[in-house]
């Protein structure tokens, strides 16, 4: 009997070393959480991996770390949100590769009764500068995502430092700070993918869109294979290419969340 | 109280439905769980043996050091590992990082001041003249130890059990060294974790309970077994 357990056991362990899934070609494609939680990618990344007989293992983390790791060479692509930062990334020589994938915008959001009486004005600016008078909490990501990138630049645009106790850096994911804005009947900016996931279970209002500060463009890039010459190009390329092209972009257009469309291409 | 009666709900349906997805999930949790404690067996075990047999200076010290690694957050090993295994790190030729086989790394490292500790104390409560008497009997050292272990069995499974438990249920490693890949490294706490930054709460925490269920079948097995 004992014999009989220890070779199911060994049998077990030696399965668990060969994982069920046929080993085809993996690229690594390092990307925010956005386009991995709204379930754009799940539509993406099937017809390209059919067609090239290989398989995308996605790592979804904020567009910080998502650029580290295309910096250390851990992942062959990144798909990120936070223009400057992308930019430098390519300056500095560790991309080969950037293009304008796709573009939405950011979202304000702030409590129904809207305490700090930012509804009443169109302006992004007034909005941000209401709400840090108000002293009605703001939960910041803190977390140097592509969307706490672009809620420094709204503070700065509005001439203030965020700081005291109304400002709370949470150091989580989006959906986890909308959560906590919820709770806390507190203000937010969030990305419009993942507010829509939520808009259902918080009573959290759009407070401003539409500003064109709330632009939101989403840049693809290829890790430089010179810098690390494991970076699997031709098929990071052929990614890059099959994104940009007519089919990439009409899935892109085409997806859909809640009946909203989520994602533009330019 | 609703929203804990849907997730058990959810969770009955999904153990019922055989989702690919939260199979795959399951098999990567157990599989690597699994052998992260086989490796930490055959290193923590003879750790906490030598620990409790041997006299020398330095012991206390070792002791103490091993109960302090008990208390090594999950997030600080993954971190540890991840400038290892990464590119730029001293094993970044061998291209582990995201991979089970780096997952597993991680849980090795976290499971065996676990099994090591628990074998110790369970050689300082056993009678030690088992040794002696196999000594006596002309057995070597290394025989005189399996002699030991035999007596101490029970103390050693408990000792695997928790290790495992540990390991199945920590998420930190998981994520950090595994990405959290889906279909790859995507265990049952990662997959909580993911459905809960999406606000499925109610998917994520019966996804908690189909972990909770498989970690009773374990132990159900292991407990068989013990009773053996």
């Amino acid at each position: 009997m004992v014999r009989l357990v220890s070779i199911g056991l060994t049998v077990f362990f030696m399965c668990g070393l060969f994982p069920p899934v046929a080993a085809a070609e993996r690229l690594r494609l390092a990307t925010t959480t956005s386009t991995e939680v709204s379930g754009l990618l799940a539509e993406l990344l099937p017809p390209f991996e059919q067609a090239n007989d290989c398989k995308v293992d996605v790592i979804a983390v904020g567009t910080g770390k998502a650029l580290k790791l295309g910096e250390s060479g851990d992942v062959d692509v990144v798909l990120v949100h936070a223009r400057s930062q992308e930019d430098k990334f390519m300056a500095d020589g560790y991309g080969s590769d950037r293009r304008d994938l796709m573009y939405n915008d950011f979202v304000l959001l702030g409590p129904p009764h809207d305490p700090a009486g930012a509804l009443d004005t169109s302006d992004l600016a007034e909005a941000m500068s209401k709400i840090a008078s108000s002293k009605v909490s703001f939960v910041s990501r803190g977390d140097e995502s592509g969307t706490h990138v672009r809620e420094l630049q709204l503070w700065q645009a509005a001439g203030l430092v965020p700081q005291g106790d109304w400002y709370l850096e949470a150091g989580r994911g989006m959906g986890e700070v909308i959560i906590m804005a919820n709770e806390r009947q507190g203000y937010t900016l969030s990305d419009r993918g993942t507010y829509l996931a939520f808009k259902d279970t918080v009573d959290l209002k759009r407070v401003v869109a539409g500003d064109e500060r709330l632009f939101n463009p989403y840049g693809v890039i290829m890790v430089n294979p010179a810098r690390h010459p494991h970076v699997k190009k031709d098929l990071a390329r052929k990614f890059l290419d099959f994104l940009t092209s007519e089919e990439g972009q009409g899935l892109i257009n085409g997806f859909k969340m809640a009946k909203e469309q989520l994602f533009y291409t330019h | 109280m609703n929203y804990l009666s849907d997730s058990l709900l959810a969770a009955v349906a999904l153990i019922l439905s055989f989702d690919r997805e939260v199979q795959l999930a399951v098999w990567t949790s157990l599989y690597t769980a699994a052998v992260a404690i086989v490796i930490a067996a055959t290193l923590g075990v003879p750790i906490g043996l030598w620990l409790g047999l041997k006299r020398f200076s330095g012991r206390r010290v070792l002791i103490t050091l091993l109960n302090t690694l008990m208390a090594m957050p999950t997030v600080v090993i993954g971190l540890v590992l991840f400038g290892l295994f990464s590119r730029q790190g001293p094993l970044g030729e061998l291209g582990l990082l995201f991979t089970p086989v780096a997952m597993i790394a991680g849980q090795t490292v976290l499971a065996i001041p676990i099994v090591a500790n628990y074998v110790l104390a369970c050689v300082n409560g056993a009678d030690q003249r088992v040794i002696d008497t196999a000594r006596t009997l002309g057995a070597t050292q290394f025989q005189a130890s399996i002699q030991l272990i035999k007596e101490i069995r029970f103390g050693v499974m408990a000792a695997l059990i928790a290790g495992f438990g540990r390991v199945i249920g920590e998420v930190g490693v998981a994520m950090m060294l595994g990405g959290n890949i889906r279909g790859s490294t995507r265990t049952m706490t990662t997959a909580i974790a993911l459905e809960t930054s999406k606000g499925e709460f109610v998917f994520g925490l019966s996804l908690g309970l189909v972990l909770l269920c498989v970690a009773l079948i374990v132990n159900l097995f292991l407990n068989m077994l013990q009773q053996r």
